[in-house]
């Protein structure tokens, strides 16, 4: 696969969207994890929902 | 499971916890298809092989268009029905969107340099695109600003279902005035202009992306929703320490 003379402007623009999708994938990633965390932390110091159910119990 | 039931956001985590890997998985496997036969469509007599850019700026650019409207149905969710999960959808749907608006702007800018000549012209097509860009980033920034949810979530609907007014004008810009911009080539009267070599991967990549967005946007409703568990478990967590004695 020849991609010719303008072969930096078709990689280039690849190489961004990949960049874009996986830092998008990442950040939401990232995410998750974060907010399973501050749950986690504040159901173990003893703040509960109003329903008693453990907001981390997703699954 | 009805759709009433999808507005009680714990049968929402637990349908999605179940349904992200397929989806992630499908999204995984098209792409791979669209990017093999991306790869293998011929050069365009004209453009060459620029055309390869063609299989990643379209899916991008009508997902940009395509999210403003998936945030404007949930405007409405908020506005006329105050589904429970309408301010969760759109906030979730609103970085998602200005990432692919971007790519967008940036991979057209790209395919331009070497067809048109120049990165940029301020033509009606391009410039409606970049306001599109400017919107999202300004719900983003009132989203952000505003720290009670039910109020941020009212003022950006009505910023959001304001700013659908832009969608029609992106999209007849090429044919309501004089633009560097092609004319619409696949989603036009008269069937697609494109030969099968360049349609058929063209569909599935922008398939694929709309798979990827889709789970993308799930997932990130998710987050928004522990989000909003964990201010609401913060506000117990402080009206319990007032009440304590001191």
């Amino acid at each position: 696969m020849s991609l010719g003379p303008y072969a930096p402007f078709i990689v280039t623009s690849y190489l961004l969207v990949s960049a874009v999708v996986i830092m998008l994938i990442g950040w939401i990633a990232i995410d998750y994890r974060r907010q399973q965390r501050h749950l986690r932390e504040l159901e173990a110091g003893g703040v509960v929902r109003r329903s008693g159910r453990s907001a981390t119990d997703i699954k | 499971m009805t759709l009433i039931d999808l507005a009680n956001p714990t049968r929402f985590l637990t349908l999605t916890a179940r349904l992200l890997p397929w989806l992630a998985a499908a999204t995984a496997i098209l792409l791979a298809i669209g990017l093999y036969q991306s790869a293998l469509a011929p050069d365009d007599y004209q453009q060459g092989a620029t055309v390869k850019i063609m299989f990643i700026h379209v899916p991008n650019a009508w997902l940009s268009m395509f999210v403003w409207g998936v945030m404007s149905l949930a405007a409405l969710g908020t506005l006329v029905w105050r589904h429970p999960l309408a301010d969760v959808a759109a906030k979730a749907a609103a970085p998602i969107g200005a990432a692919f608006t971007f790519l967008a702007l940036v991979t057209g800018s790209l395919w331009g340099r070497p067809m048109w000549g120049t990165y940029w012209e301020w033509d009606a097509r391009l410039t409606s695109v970049l306001i599109l860009f400017l919107m999202y980033l300004g719900l983003i920034a009132l989203w952000r600003a505003v720290e009670d949810p039910s109020r941020a979530a009212r003022a950006a609907a009505i910023l959001t279902l304001v700013g659908a007014i832009n969608l029609p004008i992106i999209k007849f810009s090429v044919d309501w005035w004089n633009t560097l911009h092609q004319p619409a080539s696949v989603m036009r009267m008269g069937g697609p202009s494109l030969d099968r070599a360049f349609l058929i991967p063209l569909l599935v990549m922008a398939v694929a992306f709309s798979l990827l967005f889709l789970t993308l946007h799930l997932a990130a409703m998710r987050n928004e929703i522990l989000r909003r568990r964990v201010r609401a478990l913060q506000l117990i967590q402080v009206a319990q320490s007032s009440q304590r004695p001191a």
